[in-house]
């Protein structure tokens, strides 16, 4: 990448459909703004984010990935944000461990009524990770041009 | 390969003018399996559902992407109108470039290059789509109803109208909720029990209506149309066959220094007691932990008294078990704790006291008998203070961010009647703004001014402090003279914020019912589904999502209960095809799935499996489709990877995460 450009971070955002997927609507119907960069997938549930799914999205070049769910307790199916966080947790420490930092993975309880709390955490993810610079590993080298 | 046709949609100017929809349609036509792509006006639109219409039929499509608003808002709309063309409703997707690309974004390249990608994301998902079928299950024809104040009374009474079956749920002794707890009520100054208590015997009565008080709901199973609730009845110590309602338990009882609950702690009640002469059912209940027999073993007093031999001192809790279709929430409010506020004086004095605690002292079967008087001395007070949002609409974390939005009018009510009775005794408000949006409402706000001499400050009382010869000096500032202003008073009453009742948060996570911030329970569009929560057969009545007064708790009881009658009406519901299905040639048998599966969707069975020309006997993982709710936790668990889950399966994620990555 040419230096004098700016760097545009590459950012997946998983979100589940009854929290944090609202919540982000409810920021877009509030319009509060956070950097294009960040695009989302929708998923059921924060558990259904299957870990194979992060390491892919550094494989094809990501610069971050986020999941958000419904905060502990709020689970439309009740117990699967826990799944997630303990999933998660081992998931980033061993990215971690591979090079991948900790502020480039993120797990953020976000409810269908915390629009502002869904714009100001991509807000804060995109500086982090804009920050954090581009993310060389894991990356398949053809993938990024 | 699937034949796509991509939909872009205008919305008006709400994605064209900040996402260039020419070039997005310009862009996908490129992309594999895209055979068709146009734009729109409006794409939801009767016409723009035609284009879809007339484009799946001409050019054959096997799948559909509309580039619209949220699927949460026409996901559904735009699966009838594909399925009505022919094609599966599945076999649609929605890329949400209004909600989460337009409306937060600016620059027009931008906002274009995140809508394009989002469209390849749900194109690349689409090429994967299956065609689902929908199943049915049945729909149990009762309804809940948790809380029996006005709201959950009114739901309950228009459900059983309509001739279905209705339990209320009620955790305190009696129905009526708070509005059992006021004198008279705004607008129109008609006594709370003269309009309440009706209501609570025709419920009461009604032969479709059961009614379970000192009951909490324990656990709640299934779905929507069939629910499994379990309900504690806690043990009454009374048996409510028997016992006539007499009283004379509760005159005899000695123990009689309890605060009373339903007088908010002005007086006292018995260890046996009725919380209110009007309370239904008419049966008592013995608090154990103020009961001397319970505490002592000694005294059985009422058990001795009463001639009908209802007094069971051995009773237990009794849980019930039931089914239902629809449940309705109408859990109803409390007012703050005041610690954060001792600026005001609350627990210092007993001459503050709260507009709730106000409504007791007018009442003539309060702790004063309806006479105003101070709780301390029991003289009759001269001068009033009345402060508005107490709590409410407060910027840092010691009250509440939002208007309660009845205090302005209760507080105009209960100056009016104070002056109506006593006019002798001055009566000053000091408020931050009167808000009287309502039928008839400042018309009443003026009359308290205008015809019986309310004096009304604007401005914040930054202090109460007692005095030694017992009075109250206010010290407040008027802001439209710009002035300090001290006033000594006799009473001064408080218009505390009102918060949902804390058990909501305990009912919401047993219903996965969503609640906001503030743990008012959130509704499934603010503005279109106001009385649904997004948990399906989950209804929401009064309060218990959001300040309102008794006409509209009522307005939106009725609303509440006619999506319940809506739901109990049908014989069957479609269910979400969406489940988890495991590739038997992967399974290994290993019961990680059903581990974590949270609705028990999960068995094993002994099959005989084909393994490439391998034929052997294996215990492989059975997803029961009525049961699966397709929260995706048994795929991810999986460790062969032989549960995927149908409508967001693995290779269908994985294709989205690369068309964003690209
Ligand atoms: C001081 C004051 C004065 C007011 N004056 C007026 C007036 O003049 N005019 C007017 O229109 N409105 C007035 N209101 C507003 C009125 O009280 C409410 O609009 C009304 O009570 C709302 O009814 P509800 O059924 O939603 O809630 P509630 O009345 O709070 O009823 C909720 C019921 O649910 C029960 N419950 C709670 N949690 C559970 C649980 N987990 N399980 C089982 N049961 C549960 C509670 O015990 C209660 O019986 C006043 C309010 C206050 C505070
Ligand atoms: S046993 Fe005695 S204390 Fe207990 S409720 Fe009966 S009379 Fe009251
Ligand atoms: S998707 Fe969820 S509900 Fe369905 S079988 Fe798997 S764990 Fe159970
Ligand atoms: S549904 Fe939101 S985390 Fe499970």
């Amino acid at each position: 990448m040419p230096m004098n450009e700016e760097f545009k971070p590459k950012i997946v955002a998983f979100c589940c459909n009854w929290c944090s997927y609202a919540g982000a609507d409810l920021a877009g119907s509030s319009r509060l703004a956070y950097p294009a960069d960040v695009k989302i997938i929708r998923v059921p549930c924060s558990c259904r984010v299957n870990p194979m799914f992060i390491l892919r999205a550094f494989e094809k070049g990501a610069d971050g990935v986020i999941i958000c769910g419904c905060h502990p307790g709020d689970c439309h199916y009740s117990t699967g944000n826990y799944y997630a966080r303990r999933r998660m947790a081992m998931l980033f420490s061993m990215l971690e461990y591979i090079g991948i930092e900790n502020g480039r993975t993120r797990v953020e309880w976000v409810s269908a009524a915390e629009g502002v709390k869904f714009s100001t955490t991509m807000n804060d993810f995109v500086a982090k990770i804009k920050s954090l610079g581009e993310n060389v590993r894991l990356g398949d080298i053809r993938c990024k041009n | 390969m699937q034949r796509i046709g991509v939909f872009v949609c205008h919305c008006g100017s709400n994605i064209a003018a900040t996402v260039d929809v020419k070039k997005v349609v310009e862009i996908v036509k490129n992309e594999p399996g895209v055979v068709h792509a146009e734009d729109y006006q409006y794409m939801c639109s009767e016409a723009g559902q035609a284009l879809i219409a007339k484009a799946i039929a001409e050019k054959n499509l096997t799948g559909i992407v509309v580039c619209s608003c949220s699927p949460r808002m026409h996901e559904a709309t735009f699966r009838k109108a594909a399925e009505r063309a022919g094609l599966n409703p599945y076999m649609v997707e929605i890329a949400n470039i209004r909600e989460h690309c337009s409306w937060i974004h600016k620059n027009i390249e931008e906002a274009t290059e995140k809508a394009v990608i989002l469209a390849r994301a749900a194109i690349a998902k689409v090429n994967l789509n299956a065609p689902l079928k929908a199943g049915e299950s049945r729909v149990t024809k009762r309804a809940l109803v948790i809380g029996g104040g006005i709201a959950g009374i009114q739901t309950a009474l228009d459900i059983a109208d309509a001739g279905y079956e209705v339990d209320i749920v009620e955790k305190t002794p009696s129905i009526g909720g708070r509005m059992s707890q006021l004198d008279k009520t705004f607008p129109t100054l008609d006594c709370s029990a003269c309009i309440l208590t009706p209501k609570m015997v025709e419920a009461a009565a009604h032969e479709k209506i059961t009614i379970y008080t000192y009951s909490e709901v324990e656990k709640v199973s299934g779905f929507v149309g069939d629910f499994t609730v379990d309900i504690r009845k806690k043990a009454r110590s009374v048996d409510m066959d028997k016992c006539t309602g007499c009283g004379v338990c509760q005159e005899k009882c000695p123990s009689k220094k309890t605060p009373s609950e339903f007088n908010r702690g002005l007086g006292n009640r018995s260890a046996i007691y009725t919380p209110f002469a009007q309370a239904i059912p008419n049966v008592p209940v013995i608090d154990r932990d103020a009961c001397l027999k319970f505490k002592t073993g000694k005294c059985g007093v009422c058990a001795k008294v009463c001639q009908a031999g209802a007094i069971d001192y051995e009773q237990k809790d009794e849980i019930v078990t039931e089914k239902y279709g629809a449940i309705v929430v109408a859990t109803g409010f409390d007012t703050i704790k005041l610690d954060n506020y001792d600026e005001y004086a609350y627990n210092q004095s007993k001459d503050v006291i709260t507009s709730l605690e106000l409504e007791r002292v007018m009442n003539a079967a309060g702790p004063t008998k309806g006479h105003l008087e101070r709780l301390s001395d029991g003289k009759h007070p001269k001068e009033i203070v009345f402060i508005q949002c107490v709590g409410s609409r407060c910027s840092d974390d010691r009250g509440k961010p939002y208007c309660s939005k009845i205090c302005c009018m209760y507080t105009a009510k209960h100056a009016m009647l104070i002056r109506d009775k006593y006019p002798d005794v001055n009566v000053t408000v000091f408020y931050i703004d009167v808000r009287t949006p309502g039928k008839n409402f400042d018309e009443f706000y003026r009359r308290a001014v205008e015809d019986y001499g309310v004096n009304y400050i604007k401005g914040q009382v930054g202090k109460v402090a007692p005095q030694p010869d017992g009075s109250l000096l206010v010290q407040g500032v008027d802001l439209l003279d710009n002035k300090q202003i001290l006033k000594k008073a006799d009473m001064v009453v408080l218009a505390t914020a009102i918060e949902p009742d804390p058990s909501v948060r305990k009912i919401a996570t047993m219903l996965t019912a969503s609640i906001d911030t503030n743990n008012f329970l959130t509704e499934s569009h603010a503005k279109l589904r106001p009385v649904e929560s997004p948990t399906a057969g989950v209804f929401l009545s009064g309060v218990c999502q959001g300040p309102k007064d008794i006409p509209e708790t009522v307005a939106q009881a009725g609303a509440a209960a006619v999506k319940a009658i809506g739901l109990l009406a049908k014989d069957k519901l479609l269910t979400n095809p969406c489940t988890a299905k495991p590739d038997e040639l992967l399974c290994n048998g290993c019961s990680a799935c059903a581990n974590v599966c949270p609705y028990g969707a999960i068995t094993y069975e002994v099959k005989l499996i084909n393994d490439h020309g391998i034929r052997e006997e294996r215990r492989v993982a059975q997803v029961n489709n009525a049961l699966c709710q397709g929260c995706g936790a048994c795929t991810v668990t999986c460790p062969s990877g032989a549960m995927d889950l149908q409508g967001f399966s693995n290779r269908q994620i994985i294709a989205e995460v690369d068309a964003i990555c690209r």
